[in-house]
């Protein structure tokens, strides 16, 4: 913990990010192969009891019901057609369905013109872990030999503006501010003018948090979006939804609402690294086809980890 | 807060309606439609399994001897079910005898425990007392300045001190001193703000159960997520076994999330949600009252957290008035009309405000309008009574055909609107009326809404 004050540049977790990705989803695969195990131990024959335990098993990992119940009914089919033989078939077909429906879900980033910066707007409910999950990933591209600038948009959350420039400190980045209270839209004016004129590779914004329930505030998010587009054009390139691990069926929700008004490209799905499972993520690929960008798995600003479905599916099932 | 979860049971309870017995096939439908309901609420898999298992052995055993309809036995069931899940009685804070009393807040990151501690010390300050906030959280970075912000903001008093070194010595010594600090100037409860933690991060877990012995604090308060899933069980559950929590907190509940985690919470720790929060100001901490959300969820209404309400927020004096001229008919005028609407919008969405009334009785008619109000409605309404002049507002027979136009012109909207509004308006007043001389229930249910 001490080491989250001390976080360096110089931390060297590339090479290892398969390994660290696994061991962040360990925790979740033990549990839910075991649940698996716990499922089928009784008979090497699949019958519909077996696939009740895994309905159990998929919506006790935030899958929701229409996910799980569309995932295992073709399996269900199978299952009562007797296609599928054993435990071993089976689980391999459920990786199968959960690992299409998340590399189905490919919305690409808007390519930025050439010697302009990609703009990348954070957005999210509150607490989800947005200033973190900028800190972190400023470090990303900073490791990668980029230039950053932060912009501290979220001028209405106590001390979230002190809490960036502790993050620019750390990696090393330039942070954008205004006063606490300020117009948001206007300090990212000034950001992407600011990177503009210094050729910067990327800029990172952070927003307020904000219940997608707040039309008001979800307007904003629209404003800052036009803002961005009339200074650097296709901007903001990526929109990241950050989402907390441990959300339940309101992820979809969310993801829906913030999609409508600030045209998310991707999800962050942050805090993999305790025991909530972040299952919601399947739903929302499958509904809305929004990829899993990163996952955060921790504090340090080295805990940011690009998204592998098929390491996560494996690791879930391996 | 609730209104999704609301709707679902209603659907699901719709289906067994206007049958005369209960039997296995009809209970099984409507237990597996409750069953998705509270899944979708997010409520844990094995609490929703426990539950629908108490109400299936209940509701089989108790067919015979119903006066009500079977769907109403049914969710008479459940509703002394979700009852005893949520806890009886609201629960209070308990305070030392001998002051400060400790308060200390626990939660994973991001559930909102330094806004909470923020309004929790707001609201004492309302109750009289005299709270102390100390921050102990010296890892997340801005972590402090944030409770100093909000300290500042609610004018409360802080205890500051200093962090050389981001560890448990530090933390121990901090919530030492803020201790002695409430006590030499003389504030009665002391209110420790901590980093937010993993419950599977044993360090951090052993830095909370040091803080616990230290303080020996009365109250131990979970802060947690409405939106959290499945997982809410396993964190407080953790959280518990190490803490021994002593009460909930219920953030972000203003949001959609339907708050199946206040069930599951309550479940595996039976420890009572004693607050929710419901917005991103500092007044916007509320106590729960498990009763009253049980009878939301089931669609039989909040009427007492309506009224409730609506008396912090609508202005005492304005609203006296408005009832005694509105009882009178004559003085009700549009000006009148229009501050009605606003505090209306100001208590909160229609919908929801509606929807906290009981299905039953005097306001079956209003829930099934409920559905069609629309807020932007509202604006239109409010929109056609701005362009009306003062002498219009007051002496609303005035308004002819050309006025008319004008104020359609004026607000965007049609003569015809401007028509329904005032023949509505003519209604409500003779019907407040009425009212003020009979009864206020048999009037209401024939009310329809101006719009």
């Amino acid at each position: 913990m001490i080491q989250t004050l001390f976080g360096s540049l110089d931390e060297q977790q590339k090479p290892s990010f398969l390994d660290r990705m696994k061991e962040a989803v360990t925790r979740t695969r033990e549990n839910l192969s075991e649940r698996i195990e716990d499922a089928v131990a009784f008979t090497k024959e699949i019958d519909r009891s077996t696939l009740d335990d895994l309905e159990a098993t998929l919506i006790a990992a935030d899958l929701g019901t229409t996910t799980t119940h569309e995932v295992l009914q073709t399996l269900r089919e199978k299952a009562d057609r007797k296609q599928i033989g054993n435990v071993d078939e089976l689980k391999r077909l459920l990786k199968e369905e959960l690992l299409a429906i998340l590399t189905a879900a490919n919305t690409q980033p808007v390519t930025k013109v050439d010697g302009t910066p990609e703009v990348i707007l954070v957005v999210g409910v509150n607490g989800t872990g947005k200033t973190t999950t900028i800190g972190k990933l400023a470090q990303v591209f900073r490791s990668d030999g980029k230039t950053v600038l932060m912009c501290a948009a979220d001028t209405f959350r106590a001390a979230a503006i002190e809490q960036l420039e502790i993050w620019g400190q750390r990696t090393g980045t330039e942070v954008i501010r205004t006063k606490p209270g300020g117009d948001p839209a206007a300090v990212l004016y000034d950001a992407l003018q600011a990177a503009t004129a210094r050729h910067s590779d990327y800029v990172i914004v952070d927003t307020a948090g904000r219940l997608h329930t707040k039309t008001n505030l979800m307007a904003e998010l629209e404003k800052m979006r036009r803002t961005a587009q009339r200074i650097i054009p296709g901007a903001p390139h990526e929109t990241l939804l950050v989402m907390d691990a441990t959300t339940g069926q309101n992820g979809l929700q969310q993801a829906r609402l913030f999609t409508q008004s600030a045209g998310v490209t991707g999800i962050v799905l942050a805090k993999l690294d305790g025991t909530a499972k972040g299952g919601v993520v399947v739903a929302i690929s499958r509904e809305l086809g929004l990829p899993v960008r990163y996952v955060g798995v921790g504090e340090k600003a080295g805990d940011l980890l690009p998204f592998d479905a098929r390491e996560f599916v494996e690791s879930l099932f391996a | 807060m609730f209104e999704n979860l609301q709707e679902k049971l209603q659907r699901a309870f719709k289906t067994l309606r206007g049958q005369a017995v209960l039997n296995e096939e009809n209970i099984q439908e409507s237990l597996r439609e409750i069953r998705l309901a509270l899944l979708e609420a997010d409520v844990n898999f094995k609490v929703v399994k426990q539950l629908i298992d108490h109400i299936q052995e209940k509701a089989v055993g108790k067919q015979v001897m119903t006066a009500l309809s079977p769907g109403e036995q049914v969710i008479k069931i459940l509703r002394d079910e979700l009852i005893e899940t949520l806890g009886r009685d609201t629960a209070r804070l308990k305070f030392a005898s001998q002051p400060p009393t400790t308060v200390l807040m626990a939660g994973l990151q991001g559930s909102g425990k330094t806004t909470t501690s923020g309004k929790l010390a707001n609201w004492l300050k309302n109750g009289g007392h005299r709270p102390l906030l100390v921050s102990v959280d010296v890892y997340r970075p801005a972590a402090r300045e944030q409770l100093k912000i909000v300290a500042q903001a609610i004018k409360a008093n802080l205890y500051e001190g200093e962090v050389k070194e981001s560890n448990t010595g530090t933390v121990e010594r901090l919530a030492k001193e803020a201790r002695r600090e409430a006590v030499n100037t003389g504030c009665d409860v002391l209110i420790v703000d901590t980093a937010g933690r993993l419950h599977i991060d044993e360090q951090l877990m052993d830095e909370m159960q040091s803080l616990k012995r230290l303080l020996n604090p009365q109250e131990i308060l979970f802060v947690a997520d409405a939106m959290t899933g499945q997982d809410a069980v396993r964190s407080a559950d953790e959280f518990h076994k190490k803490l021994s929590l002593t009460g909930v907190v219920l953030t972000k509940m203003d949001g959609d999330a339907r708050g199946g985690a206040a069930l599951s919470i309550r479940q595996v720790t039976g420890q009572p949600i004693k607050f929710i929060g419901v917005g991103e100001k500092y007044d916007a901490l509320e106590p729960f009252h498990p009763d009253r959300i049980v009878s939301r969820i089931l669609g039989m209404g909040d009427i007492l957290s309506l009224i409730e309400k609506a008396e912090q927020q609508m202005d005492k004096k304005k609203a006296q008035e408005l009832a005694s001229k509105a009882l009178t008919g004559d003085g009700f005028s549009l000006e009148d009309f229009r501050d009605q609407l606003r505090q209306v919008k100001k208590m909160g969405s229609l919908q929801s405000l509606v929807g906290m009334l009981p299905s039953i009785g005097p306001f079956a008619g209003l829930q099934k309008h409920a559905d069609k109000v629309d807020e932007k409605q509202v604006n239109r309404v409010e929109a056609i009574i701005n362009s009306m002049t003062a002498h219009e507002r007051a002496h609303h027979e005035v308004i002819n055909g050309s006025r008319r136009k004008r104020i359609a012109r004026g607000s965007g909207t049609s003569a015809q609107e401007v028509n329904n509004l005032l023949r509505q308006y003519a209604q409500m007043r003779k019907m407040f009326k009425q009212m003020g001389k009979g009864s206020f229930a048999r009037k209401l249910a024939g009310m329809k809404l101006p719009m």
